[in-house]
């Protein structure tokens, strides 16, 4: 075994509301009244850019919350509402600099050629920090929000009878990113011309019909927007099992994953590269993150009580895909080196209170994996995907 | 008596995808760049401008079965931008065009909602209803509609999109800490929408925004067009910019008003608006006879002469005579995606009329669009312009002007530097923004207003 410093992590942070925790809204750093304002958000993101993380992500759901997984609830006891991801993103873009900003899109009803106008904007915007989480999402009551087609109820995503409707919406997600890819790549680089001699502004030979044919939906193309500064944006996903892990291994630059250890780490790591092989992207970098929800503090005694605490608050133990860490900064810094041992690169966080968390990730796990020399000291990229380390790629259409 | 005087509103709409726009000015920048849009924006907040305006068209503009390629190609996503852009004003409103043919009302509605929660309050929303099946080929529903059911999906989907930004009251949220009470009342944000176009129910999930709902623009100019910004829109964005023409059309629509038991104060008509300045009244209109030129070159001449001839007139030269052949008639129109297409209703009759035009004056092809052709609305001194923009709405012809300069994205600055001042020391443009809402620009009651408490329009005794 080499005897050198491992790779550097990767670490980002996901936004939702208060925080992850369900009571997190109730602690007096929440801020629970200006979570519909823009200088909550510009708040987190210019903290978590304090701490030189790669990006931060913005959940985003077309219906309510919900203590639920597949239908709304009646409770008034936690954050309900929130505003539209992709904006929230753009609105901080101006008031950022390095880190990467990824909203949450929902394929299952929205267009794919406003979103791929909408996140190439972002990337424009932003000068080159734009990516983007697609999620899909089974709940009839959100289908009932547009009207256009009804997804049958169904009991939990491993019901027998839920396997056909969950792969056709991870089959029109995988269509769904293949046209916003292909219409960020509907423009070459070099397509605006403005020839005075001809009186072009475009040149026309290199815009492209994307001509996308598919079972849920056909796009023309070419995108009314030019080709983002990063070229192709960071394309997203969180997954769970196997359709969604086929889904990041066919489309995506970085799947989130929630193994308990480093053991079954390596087992996901292994089924998506596996996939990804069969997808024809052996060569191609496909960041593996895994996700933790961390309740950090000066010692593990301090971060249960506070978890206790919150439980309390909410009347229930929180539970939820992603394990739940609670301890001290340099205690997580040994999972996360523990985990990463598993092949993962890098890690999406989920603060618990987003107002006690994230400056606890900032100001005390970063300076921690630091010392270990697993975290940047500086951003050594100006655009995101240089960030991952991933180059700006040739477009599909243009000629070799 | 003298009535008193109208203040006037001002607005900037971004330079279009059409050839009003110059790019092959040396001052032209990028039409892409965030850059370009933050100089733009930051022009329209210093000179206290009302709202910035940006345009939309969903698929790039074909003629002759290509793309179009002789105009500016390519813009931002609407409402990415706007929100961006709301990170770097303060208080200018930001107006974007939005399709209600290929949207849904529970996402436009969030999108708008959100955006005005970002803002503080500043957002509008254009609706168009462009309902063709060359734009539909990019959106799931393949979608077209039939031409005479465009107002009728987009009159519901603005009533259910309303009806979504009403879901929240605005008291809903307690956030007590010490309770645990986050919401009121868990029914917030409940809808039920049954119609002939969208039959869809549930939770909203965004709470009320400070303007309540965003402000209404409308562009269309048919008859259902004039009606549906009568009975359900806050402003009009028109293409009548001259005095007799802009006269018209605001007693037309005005007039509308009573029968939707609305006051004449409640929508505002605001047409477009172009401009050249110069020191003098000579040296503008030598300038804009520069522009006009710059607009259309040769290729962009002949172009325009397809429109109304719709067949390819690839083969003549721009500097020669008018084509001899006739128009083709038919409901195939060589020119695809472009709003104005059905502005030539008789090709024969107009194409008859230039050919004598062009005799009669000796002018090219090219001759013949650029004096045919929209001139710029407003050409003189800075005094000169202020003036006549201050006779036509005092003389209400409109509101105001939504100004379209010809260079991105320093075309609006020296209006800005000189005209503006002209106009506040004439005391019918404001000095200061009074309010933060874009509502509170435009003299708008916000929804919630008991009735009788509406600002008064903003005016001044003369
Ligand atoms: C001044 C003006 C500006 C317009 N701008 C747009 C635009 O940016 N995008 C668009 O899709 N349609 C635009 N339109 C089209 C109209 O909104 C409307 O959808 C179309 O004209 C059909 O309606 P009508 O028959 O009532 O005119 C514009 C129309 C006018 C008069």
């Amino acid at each position: 075994m080499s005897s050198t410093t491992p790779a550097p992590l990767h670490l980002a942070v996901a936004l939702d509301g208060t925080g992850w925790h369900p009571a997190s809204w109730r602690e007096p750093v929440a801020r629970p009244r200006d979570l519909f304002t823009a200088g909550y958000w510009a708040d987190l993101v210019t903290e978590a850019e304090r701490g030189l993380l790669d990006f931060v992500t913005f959940e985003d759901g077309l219906g309510p919350q919900s203590s639920l997984l597949l239908a709304p609830d009646e409770r008034t006891d936690q954050v309900r509402g929130r505003l539209d991801a992709v904006l929230i993103a753009s609105r901080v873009a101006p008031l950022t600099r390095r880190i990467g900003l990824v909203p949450t899109v929902v394929t299952t009803h929205t267009e794919p050629f406003h979103i791929s106008k909408a996140i190439a904007t972002l990337d424009y915007v932003s000068a080159g920090r734009a990516g983007v989480r697609v999620r899909t999402t089974a709940r009839p009551d959100e289908a009932a929000h547009f009207g256009r087609r009804t997804i049958p109820r169904i009991d939990g995503f491993d019901d027998p009878d839920a396997q056909q409707v969950v792969a056709d919406l991870f089959d029109e997600a995988a269509d769904y990113v293949e046209v916003v890819r292909r219409l960020w790549d509907s423009w070459e680089d070099d397509a605006e011309i403005r020839d005075a001699a001809t009186g072009r502004f475009v040149d026309r030979d290199k815009l492209h019909y994307i001509d996308f044919e598919g079972r849920f939906f056909s796009v023309k193309g070419p995108s009314i927007t030019p080709r983002p500064p990063q070229g192709q944006p960071l394309v997203t996903a969180l997954a769970h099992r196997t359709l969604p892990y086929r889904l990041v291994a066919r489309q995506a630059d970085i799947g989130y994953v929630t193994p308990r250890d480093a053991e079954q780490a390596r087992a996901i790591v292994a089924e998506i590269r596996a996939e990804q092989e069969a997808a024809g992207r052996a060569g191609e970098t496909l960041h593996v993150f895994g996700d933790l929800v961390v309740l950090l503090d000066d010692s593990r005694a301090e971060a249960e009580a506070r978890r206790d605490r919150l439980d309390a608050l909410a009347g229930e133990p929180y539970t939820g895909d992603a394990a739940i860490f609670t301890g001290t900064a340099a205690q997580l810094a040994d999972l996360l080196e523990e985990l990463a041992s598993g092949g993962l690169t890098g890690f999406r966080l989920r603060p618990a209170v987003a107002g006690h968390d994230l400056p606890r990730i900032t100001r005390d796990l970063v300076p921690e994996l630091q010392r270990r020399r697993r975290f940047r000291d500086a951003y050594e990229a100006g655009t995101l995907r240089g960030l991952l380390g991933l180059t700006r790629p040739a477009n599909r259409y243009a000629a070799a | 008596m003298s009535k008193p005087l109208k203040q006037i509103h001002l607005a900037a709409h971004f330079p279009g995808v059409n050839n009003t726009t110059v790019w092959s000015d040396p001052a032209a920048g990028s039409h892409i760049e965030f850059s370009s849009f933050v100089h733009f924006a930051r022009t329209a907040e210093r000179a206290k401008f009302d709202f910035l305006f940006l345009a939309e068209g969903l698929r790039l503009r074909e003629q002759g079965g290509q793309i179009y390629d002789l105009d500016v190609v390519g813009r931002p996503d609407t409402f990415t931008v706007l929100a961006a852009l709301a990170a770097v004003t303060d208080r200018l409103g930001l107006t974007g065009t939005i399709n209600s043919t290929f949207n849904e009302p529970y996402e436009v509605a969030r999108q708008f909602a959100s955006l005005d929660h970002l803002s503080d309050g500043r957002s509008a929303w254009n609706v168009v209803t462009s309902w063709d099946a060359f734009t539909g080929e990019n959106f799931r529903r393949g979608g077209f509609l039939p031409q005479e059911e465009r107002y009728s999906r987009a009159k519901e989907f603005l009533a259910t999109a309303t009806e979504l930004f009403d879901s929240w009251r605005g008291d809903e949220i307690l956030a007590d800490q010490a309770t645990g009470a986050f919401l009121r009342d868990a029914a917030a944000g409940a809808f039920v929408h049954r119609g002939q176009h969208f039959d869809i129910h549930g939770r909203f999930n965004v709470p009320r925004s400070p303007q309540g709902r965003p402000v209404i623009f409308q562009a269309g100019d048919s008859e259902e067009g004039r009606e549906f910004a009568a009975s359900s829109a806050d402003a009009i964005f028109s293409r009548y910019a001259t005095l007799k023409e802009g006269q018209a059309f605001y007693t037309d629509v005005k007039s509308r008003l009573a029968r939707y038991g609305r006051r004449p104060d409640q929508l505002l008509i605001l047409p477009a608006a172009t401009f050249v300045l110069g020191d003098t009244d000579q040296e503008a209109a030598e300038l804009a006879r520069e522009v006009r030129r710059q607009q259309v070159s040769g290729a962009t001449a002949i172009k325009h002469l397809e429109f109304v001839w719709n067949r390819d007139l690839s083969a003549y030269d721009p500097e020669g005579p008018l084509p001899d052949v006739d128009p083709v008639v038919s409901e195939e129109h060589i020119s695809r995606g472009r709003a104005q297409v059905r502005m030539y209703r008789d090709p024969v009759a107009i194409a008859r009329e230039w050919r004598q035009l062009a005799e009669a004056n000796k002018w090219s092809i090219r001759d013949l669009v650029i004096n045919t052709g929209n001139r710029q609305t407003f050409i003189g001194s800075p005094a000169t312009v202020a003036r006549t923009i201050n006779d036509f709405v005092q003389s209400d012809a409109s509101d105001g002007f939504i100004l379209v300069p010809h260079i991105t994205p320093g075309g609006l600055d020296p209006f800005a530097d000189k005209v503006v001042p002209l106009l506040q020391e004439q005391g019918v443009f404001r000095a200061d923004y009074e309010g933060t809402t874009l509502r509170d620009h435009l003299g708008l009651a916000h929804p919630d207003a008991p009735a009788g408490t509406e600002p008064a329009p903003e005016r001044a005794a003369s």
